[in-house]
């Protein structure tokens, strides 16, 4: 088997895809760094009502006093926040982009092979053809648009929402994640690219997986995504965020933020599936993904649940959470994570349970191989008005090989004396008589650690949509590559 | 050609040498127990034998298909047609028998040159081997032996055994645990493989029960690390009565 996944890697590094310094830059184009002259810039190049110039010069003002945080157990050289281009055309973007598949290298042609990547989409995310031109052509798409579009159903980039429906947007953006919340989600609410707007109407069923859509579509918001989904009462949507297929990009820093509401008898599904370069076998180069993820379920009876597969990026700084205002609202969330070489991931959820008779289930599971570090960090909170609030946590820890490393940080905050607050934990390694017992068998050392991994994340991929989660599947074994016991 | 042979085997841990000497010549078609006091080295030499990396071969040869295996992986072993039938099978949480036995299946074919089995052609061949066994469809969806009993573990053991269909088959104390019923069907089993004699069974068990059900062609009595007396079925019968002391001694 193929034991060139590191190679594969470090040549990625040494492609045209260089991040960050781009020497002759078109009049058109922005200046590097951060000031309020770029950001009013950034407003004006997207035609931004006033409104929302003042959302992000306030959050720039307020991000200029904060300081950055420090207390994750990820490492990383210090981020110079003057040295990022914050505003890229897209004529930029393609200045060094391969003109056909032929000029990709075959390594990461042979990793879209593995994990069934179509043709049309390899070119996307190779960047050799622009990802509107992708969706265009892919007719299924306009008709799912039109039967969306009976039935209220807005889907559409952030952008276009500001122009079409501002009243939304103005009505909920920042209502889950003020720019005040931290320093990453300050930055973004005032530098934000695009993202993704959805609303789904009182009592609609939405009759699609919100992913077919955006799987690369991604890969065009760039650095700081904005998303916004609103689930009216008794609305439902299941959302696919992400890629499996490993995506470059020139910019190292991924500050997204994400935030739901989910209205009274409402139920919203987030899954998302990260494979972000993860840098080179020393580490360097990958990309750093801080997300904050965060949903409201602010009507009662409202369900908002969280799946994520993690396997790419070089540090992962995220904590999918859910607030459960409504009486009776219930949260989820569901992790794998998998970490090699020096990639390291902080990752987890916060519960915060302010309503009565809430519930809300944590399951997280880390793989930890190579010289990789893992940790889980999760925070349930029972206010004083979370009556009968229950939750049930539990992580698992599997450590591959005997250099990598995974800690779990749980965190029990209850002021109610009738919530009930219950964890689990274990910590475990792939043992010789499971290898030897598999390899026995006919498989060999890869496909043995593939399966006893893959058994170990059943629970979590259980709850991804079906493609989605033979997509993680296999991305799970791709990403076990070369990955050892010794 | 030489279908089994151990010649003169020095092998253990690192620590401590377990087979001084070991001999055992088999032929194809043909069943052979080894018994033996605990601690004598019985699933130590199964385990030599399919390659377990925990212990090291010192001297001495294991020819398989006239092949020197003990240079040879695991699973090169494995795809050569050698299988273990272990005393205490493992657990894989998440993962089905069924699921599992499409992975052993799966790997044996790439092995073989031949792409990956056909849904309905795998499910109708374990339904058929796990019904003779007495396997019920609830059971092939339960993740591989968690909380298994030691009978339904020693039965899945012999479902492997029957959907691999290998050459040549070491069942390290398969009747342990098992109670009548469960020892018959378990027996069924290898007779069924037995039959046209085209595979040699080597069966280590303490008790001359299971040999009464699958006939051996040769019993061998193992002490300190190597073979101290042959004989035929009776033999077996006689270690009943005389016990381990007084054959060995006697």
């Amino acid at each position: 088997m193929e034991k060139d996944k590191k190679k594969s890697l470090s040549k990625l590094a040494d492609t045209k895809y260089k991040y960050g310094f781009i020497s002759d830059i078109d009049s058109e184009d922005f200046p590097i760094g951060l000031n309020e002259d770029i950001i009013r810039l950034i407003s004006k190049k997207k035609a931004e009502p006033s409104w929302l110039l003042d959302f992000r010069l306030k959050a720039f003002c307020h991000w200029q006093k904060m300081k950055e945080p420090t207390w994750a157990k990820v490492h990383y050289p210090k981020i110079d926040y003057q040295s990022i281009y914050y505003y890229a055309s897209p004529k930029l973007k393609n200045k060094n982009a391969p003109k056909s598949l032929d000029e990709v290298d075959p390594k990461l042609l042979a990793i879209y092979d593995k994990l069934g990547v179509p043709l049309k989409e390899r070119e996307a995310l190779a960047g050799v053809v622009a990802v509107d031109a992708v969706m265009d052509s892919v007719s299924v798409t306009t008709t799912y648009k039109a039967k969306l579009e009976a039935q209220g159903i807005i889907f559409c980039s952030f952008s276009e929402a500001v122009k079409n429906h501002p009243d939304l947007v103005k009505k909920y953006l920042g209502s889950v994640v003020p720019y005040t919340d931290n320093f990453f989600a300050a930055l973004n609410s005032a530098v934000f690219s695009d993202g993704s707007f959805v609303f789904i109407p009182k009592g609609v069923r939405c009759p699609i997986e919100l992913s077919t859509y955006f799987r690369i579509n991604a890969a065009k918001t760039g650095q700081f995504e904005r998303t916004l989904i609103v689930a009216d009462e008794g609305a439902y949507v299941s959302y696919l965020e992400g890629c499996t297929a490993p995506q470059r990009d020139e910019n190292q820093l991924h500050a997204a933020v994400v935030e739901i509401v989910v209205l009274k008898d409402a139920e919203v599904k987030y899954s998302t599936v990260q494979n972000w370069f993860p840098g080179d076998e020393f580490g360097k180069g990958g990309i750093y993904n801080f997300v904050t993820k965060r949903g409201l379920c602010a009507g009662a009876n409202a369900k908002l649940s969280w799946t994520q597969v993690e396997t790419g990026s070089a540090i992962t700084w995220k904590y999918p959470s859910c607030v459960l205002k409504g009486d009776g609202s219930i949260g989820e969330f569901n992790s794998v994570a998998l970490t090699s070489h020096y990639q390291q991931a902080d990752t987890g959820t916060k519960m915060i349970h302010l309503g009565k008779n809430t519930r809300s289930t944590i399951i997280a599971k880390s793989i930890a191989a190579g010289n990789s570090s893992s940790t889980y960090r999760g925070l349930v909170k029972m206010a004083k008005t979370a009556t009968a609030g229950n939750n049930f946590s539990r992580c698992d820890n599997l450590i591959i090989g005997n250099k990598s490393k995974t800690y779990t940080v749980p965190v029990m905050e209850s002021a109610n004396p009738s919530a009930k607050i219950g964890h689990e934990a274990t910590t475990s390694k792939i043992s010789d008589e499971q290898l030897f017992f598999c390899r026995q068998r006919g498989l060999s050392e890869e496909e043995a650690i593939s399966l006893i991994v893959n058994g170990f994340c059943k629970e979590v991929m259980q709850k991804l949509p079906m493609e989605f989660a033979m997509e993680a599947t296999k991305l799970i074994q791709v990403s076990l590559e070369g990955v050892s016991i010794g | 050609m030489s279908f089994f042979e151990i010649k003169d085997l020095v092998a253990g841990t690192e620590d401590k040498t377990i087979l001084s000497g070991f001999n055992l010549s088999i032929n194809k078609g043909e069943v052979h127990a080894i018994m033996g006091p605990n601690g004598t080295g019985k699933s130590t030499l199964a385990n030599i034998i399919c390659g377990n990396p925990k212990y090291k071969i010192t001297s001495g040869k294991i020819i398989f298909k006239d092949k020197d295996i003990s240079t040879l992986s695991v699973d090169e072993r494995a795809h050569l047609g050698l299988f273990l039938g272990f005393q205490n099978p493992v657990e894989i949480e998440g993962i089905s028998v069924i699921t599992f036995l499409k992975y052993a299946v799966n790997a044996k074919r790439k092995f073989e040159g031949k792409d990956k089995i056909a849904a309905p052609d795998f499910l109708k061949m374990i339904k058929v081997r796990a019904t003779a066994l007495g396997i019920s469809d609830e059971m092939l969806k339960r993740p591989l032996n968690v909380g298994f009993s030691g009978g339904e573990k020693k039965r899945i053991e012999t479902l492997q055994m029957a959907v691999l269909e290998p050459d040549f088959c070491i069942l390290d104390e398969m009747d342990s645990g098992l109670d009548i019923d469960a020892l018959k069907v378990v027996s069924d089993g290898v007779n069924v493989l037995a039959k046209d004699k085209t595979r040699a069974f080597l069966l280590i068990t303490h008790y001359d029960r299971l040999l009464t059900l699958i006939k051996p062609d040769f019993v061998h009595i193992m002490n300190g690390g190597k073979i101290v007396k042959t004989g035929d079925e009776n033999l077996a019968k006689e270690l009943e009565a005389k016990g381990y002391q007084g054959i060995i001694n006697g």
